[in-house]
């Protein structure tokens, strides 16, 4: 038997499977090109891209924490129009569905690279990061405001008619409501989770660390806290949610899926493991067979909740 | 294009109470790695530790069949160094590589030096061994603690390397810094003869030997060691400095443009003290 993978994250764009490769974990595509088949991945979304140049923050970047890891790279990267001219179509060459993650430390920041990617050819989605918590400008500071959140998408929704999808920080005390301000103005879908604010010291030294201090934890460690926000967010809004939060299996995966994620990222675990996309695939499959279910969209947002009856009470 | 194999410990060898060589069952990995390059291991399965760790290939192991696999030069440091220490023959350790841009070896006439401090001598018995197939002179420059860590020596004997010795407590060789027999060598070699360097070490060593190398008008090739997450390229977390021409210093990815730097290129201040 065989069972339909495919996704619809909206704003019609319908991908081959649901594991899209997390911006921030999977430079900019091309350097996993020689271990996997990019175009075999449901999308990849590549490292975030302001309109200029950025050298990032100066090591120590990562530090590894139980079971997670922190990172404060500061968005090194290489500029929106460099990735249009060199790395998109080596992109295009593989057959990569490619999702755009962008920045901004403005909102006309965040039009202008949009604007750019619009006319580009090979962009298949643009991924709003407005949840970065490591950049002093832009990022988060956008993203943990319901008017920023609210003014950055509907900016980039004037300039472009491109799938949009903010990426929502889970530093905020009530996730959904960022999913509602994102839908209002007019995101197609909404991914999460970014990673959560956080900090570690060696006590030897005193000192941080990460030279940023503060840096982002992501990994197994955040998966159950993910895991809760797509099921807030699945309770407040009916938009596609692309769930991610130290997803290290086909199993995790159908957390965020049952939980209401029509697609998931994968991050920290492809720096385990680069070849971890064939094996989620085959751990998805086989899920679907064990249980005869004909496609994905069977399982998206199954969640059965317990009934609310309280023999105690 | 780097393989990832589940290799079986064919052996552990205990050198110190905090040293070991760990031969791995990775002939694939081994036959493709040229001097220099490393690989990412994770011994064990779980999430924590969570992340694989960079490691050099000490030496590429051989039987009468052909190579049977590569070994590690483990120091016992942290969490992953330290199961890597205590693991048995027949236990399973994920491995992937080869990765990262190896070592230029020398050609003749020119000589080659190598500097190592410590556990930095991993990468150096493969890049001996590729100096003695092209008929190079070579000489290791090694320093360690103390006459019990300077390991392997017969090794490079066996090799054609020649080797002077350091050791910070005098036990062997000079006493003190590495940088000692190599400043000596340094002056009394003829400037006309052409040589290249090798360091991997302490930062402050590779620093050290770049800085003086350069003073007798020699290049220096340093293997540095940053913190790594995923060793392919797709993290950014493993940058150093790089001054090429006369840019504006750039932040680079050590997995794919490194480990191997032209060390008169790398911007030392704003490398960790490693």
């Amino acid at each position: 038997m065989s069972v339909d993978l495919s996704v619809n994250i909206g704003g019609g764009l319908t991908l081959a499977n649901p594991f899209i490769a997390a911006s921030g974990c999977f430079g900019y595509g091309v350097e996993y090109a020689g271990v996997v088949d990019l175009g075999a991945l449901g999308a990849v979304a590549v490292k975030g891209l302001f309109l200029d140049e950025r050298e990032g923050h100066p090591p120590e970047r990562i530090v590894e924490t139980p079971s997670g890891m922190l990172n404060a790279i500061g968005l090194q990267g290489i500029g929106v129009r460099r990735f249009v001219a060199e790395k998109l179509p080596r992109l295009r060459e593989c057959g990569a569905v490619v999702i755009v993650n962008i920045c901004g430390s403005s909102i006309e920041e965040y039009a202008e690279v949009a604007r750019i990617l619009d006319g580009a050819e090979g962009v298949a989605a643009i991924e709003l990061n407005i949840s970065c918590p490591n950049i002093e400008k832009g990022g988060m500071m956008f993203g943990s405001s319901l008017r920023g959140t609210h003014d950055v998408v509907a900016a980039v929704r004037r300039v472009t008619r491109l799938p949009l999808i903010p990426k929502l920080t889970p530093n905020v005390t009530d996730v959904a409501s960022f999913a509602v301000a994102a839908r209002d103005a007019g995101a197609d879908a909404v991914s999460l989770v970014n990673t959560f604010l956080a900090m570690a010291i060696d006590v030897e030294t005193r000192r941080p660390r990460l030279s940023n201090v503060v840096g982002g934890l992501s990994g197994p460690a955040i998966r159950p806290i993910a895991v809760r926000m797509v099921h807030e967010c699945r309770q407040a809004v009916s938009l596609p949610l692309i769930g991610m939060g130290g997803i290290m299996n086909a199993e995790d995966a159908l957390e965020f899926i049952i939980a209401g994620a029509t697609a998931v990222q994968v991050g920290t675990a492809n720096f385990v493991d680069p070849f971890i996309w064939k094996k989620l695939l085959a751990g998805l499959t086989g899920y679907l067979r064990r249980h005869g279910l004909a496609g994905l969209t069977d399982v998206i947002g199954s969640l059965e909740l317990p009934a609310r009856n309280a023999p105690c009470a | 294009m780097p393989v990832d194999v589940d290799a079986v410990v064919l052996s552990n060898a205990r050198l110190s109470p905090d040293y070991n060589v760990l031969a791995l069952a990775a002939p694939d990995i081994a036959i493709r790695a040229k001097p220099g390059q490393f690989v990412m291991v994770k011994p064990g399965r779980g999430d924590h530790p969570l992340l694989r760790r960079p490691f050099s290939v000490f030496e590429v192991l051989r039987d009468t069949g052909g190579v049977t696999g590569l070994s590690l030069l483990n120091k016992r440091i942290g969490v992953t160094t330290r199961t890597l220490f205590g693991l048995e023959p027949g236990a399973a350790v994920r491995c992937l590589g080869p990765l990262g841009r190896p070592f230029s070896p020398a050609a003749p006439p020119e000589r080659a030096w190598m500097v190592a401090g410590g556990v930095g001598l991993a990468p150096f018995h493969g890049l001996a061994a590729a100096l003695r197939a092209r008929g190079v002179e070579s000489t290791l420059f090694y320093g360690a603690r103390s006459a019990g860590e300077l390991f392997r020596l017969d090794a490079f004997r066996r090799l054609g390397v020649r080797l002077a010795l350091a050791t910070d407590d005098g036990s062997r060789g000079d006493h003190g810094r590495v940088t000692l027999p190599l400043e000596r060598a340094l002056r009394r070699l003829d400037p006309a003869v052409p040589l290249r360097l090798y360091a991997c070490g302490p930062t402050p060593m590779m620093r050290a030997v770049t800085n003086l190398a350069d003073a007798h008008g020699r290049r220096t090739e340093v293997s540095l060691e940053q913190v790594m997450g995923c060793g392919l390229g797709g993290c950014y977390s493993c940058v150093v400095p790089i001054r090429r021409g006369g840019e504006a210093p750039r932040f680079v990815r050590s997995c794919l443009d490194g480990p191997v730097f032209d060390g008169g290129t790398v911007v030392w201040d704003g490398l960790g003290a490693g």
